[in-house]
């Protein structure tokens, strides 16, 4: 049962007004899966996770969470997600654990086992320093990772966090990370984002969804392919005879060369290929016959900022 | 019934986790107190009850229920804790309930500390004691119909100054209700039915008659019921509102 659904949101629609907030939205998630959901502000984000929380009433769609459905059976929905809301919201003057004590009873826990799964989340979060101090006086770091022991205390099989990162400062976004990818394999995680490095460090799956729609789904490499520097070469050499950027756009692959910095006999270029070729090899074995001398040479993967700043504004086309 | 428990005692808790209970417990002492001996004459008149006491208690509860009333849903709007508490697996019921009872059951915590003035008054002379009793009740119950209109214009505004002051104006108008005055300017061009139906919403009316000592079922029933209306409203427009 690796590939158990956990999470299947079926023609999600929901309208503030005249404004559509999440148009037509399908995906499922299933155990084991990361998937990173991308989008620039105000694009559906924050309000489709909403939906799957039960906080918001969809106008239009289905949403069932561990076979559960949220219309109709709205508690073991939310007994099954573990939340983060954008921002970590807590009760300002409660402590750590305090607010964890009640999470833990709202959520049906008792006497040992409240204690222990406190316990538990504390370590994992590192809170155990600011228990019993007002949450209000704690850092956005320490406010998040109470956001974030409040949502895992149940062992919740699906995960839903909104920007469990922003603002955290390198370290703890290290840290965030590394916890997330640890419950990886047994949970069904959704995370939003708009940190792109972030969905390559620990998404299975990425998202992208811009004014309500989705307009990518596949793996991070997938969607970097997507991209016009995908397996684009950043070629630095020395050679003089013929120009060398004549002789690159002549090979069969090649789309494009850019020809970045000029100084004597050394060049710097960028070689694009044409969709979905390879033209490592060709590159390499041009510049062999040619002897010229190879300074620097550099197979680009794909910018995922760019497939994300295609995808999601409208008059730049993808490539 | 255990989600009701668990909030409810997050929330009285709150109240002593921060200056708002012991602010509201010494004002609410203080201005009870000036209100029996200053302008109830307490002493001066020579009788062995609390009516000087109990009377004030409307105009006391105008201005102070609301101001506890008003983080009630606001705050959880500000701070955005709204959304963690309705993602949590509670009903709208109970958190609305659960709210509510933590609020009424501290302005019960705050008539008790009234104590000292019935143990005054017994001291003093013999009153009996089945009236006062009477008139802590209803008391509480009229604290709770305030409470309940307060919490429920807590509930659709994440501004509790606004939300304090339509509470005051709302309960105003309940208290007003049965007033001479505001019938009078009724009484001119409505019908009879609709003069009569809006001083039976007065809450002095049904204040004053349990006061009196005397319980009537209809006094209960009538605060009750309206606490039940303003709660459900309130649940009804948590529900459509949450999200702005």
């Amino acid at each position: 049962m690796t590939s158990q659904r956990l999470v299947e949101l079926q023609k999600l629609q929901k309208r503030y007004g005249p404004l559509i907030a999440v148009d037509d939205v399908s995906f499922n998630v299933s155990r084991g899966e990361v998937l990173g959901f991308l989008g620039p502000n105000g694009a559906g984000k924050s309000t489709t996770m909403k939906i799957v929380t039960g906080f918001l009433a969809p106008d239009a769609g289905e949403v069932t969470v561990c076979g559960y459905d949220l219309a109709r059976a709205p508690l073991a929905v939310k007994q099954n997600i573990g939340y983060l809301p954008e921002g970590a919201p807590a009760y300002p003057d409660m402590t750590p654990a305090g607010f964890l004590d009640f999470v833990a009873q709202i959520r049906g826990l008792r006497g040992k086992q409240k204690a222990s799964r406190i316990d538990d989340v504390v370590e994992k979060v590192n809170l155990g320093n600011v228990l019993h101090q007002p949450i209000e006086t704690l850092s956005k770091g320490f406010k998040r990772r109470v956001g974030l022991a409040q949502a895992i205390l149940h062992d919740p099989q699906v995960l839903i966090l909104d920007e469990p990162t922003d603002g955290l400062d390198p370290n703890q976004k290290h840290e965030v990370r590394t916890l997330i990818k640890a419950m990886a394999s047994e949970k069904a995680i959704i995370l939003s984002s708009h940190i792109l490095e972030e969905v390559d460090a620990v998404c299975s799956r990425a998202i992208i969804i811009a004014a309500g729609k989705v307009v990518a789904d596949g793996t991070p490499a997938e969607l970097e392919a997507r991209s016009r520097e995908h397996n684009a070469i950043l070629l630095t050499v020395r050679g003089s005879g013929e120009d060398v950027s004549d002789v690159l756009r002549r090979l069969p692959g090649v789309k494009d060369v850019k020809l970045l910095h000029k100084d004597g006999d050394l060049r710097r270029l960028h070689v694009f290929p044409k969709p979905s070729q390879s033209i490592l090899a060709a590159v390499s074995r041009t510049v062999g016959e040619h002897q010229w001398r190879i300074e620097e040479l550099y197979v680009e993967r794909g910018r995922l900022d760019d497939v994300f700043r295609s995808l999601t504004t409208k008059h730049q086309a993808i490539s | 019934m255990s989600n009701i428990w668990v909030i409810f005692k997050r929330e009285l808790t709150g109240y002593f986790a921060t200056p708002i209970a012991y602010v509201f417990i010494v004002i609410f002492l203080f201005l009870s107190g000036i209100f029996t001996f200053y302008l109830g004459n307490f002493f001066e008149r020579g009788q062995a009850d609390l009516l000087p006491f109990f009377s004030f208690h409307p105009w006391l509860y105008l201005f102070l229920i609301p101001a506890l009333a008003m983080r009630l849903w606001a705050e959880e709007r500000k701070s955005g804790t709204i959304e963690l508490l309705l993602t949590l697996p509670v009903t709208m019921t109970q958190a609305v309930l659960g709210k509510f009872l933590a609020a009424w059951a501290f302005t019960a915590i705050a008539l008790a500390l009234t104590f000292p003035i019935w143990i005054t008054v017994n001291y003093l002379g013999s009153p009996d004691n089945g009236v006062i009793v009477a008139g802590y009740i209803g008391s509480l119950l009229m604290a709770g119909a305030f409470l309940a209109i307060g919490s429920c214009i807590s509930a659709v505004t994440k501004n509790q100054v606004i939300a304090f002051v339509i509470s005051v104006v709302v309960c105003l108008a309940f208290i007003l209700s049965g007033f001479p005055m505001v019938l009078d300017f009724f009484n001119g061009w409505a019908p009879q039915v609709v003069v009569d139906a809006i001083s039976s919403f007065s809450f002095i009316t049904h204040f004053d008659a349990i006061t009196k000592g005397v319980i009537d079922l209809r006094d209960l029933i009538f605060f009750i019921s309206l606490m039940a209306l303003w709660l459900f409203a309130n649940a009804v427009l948590l529900e459509m509102k949450k999200a702005d």
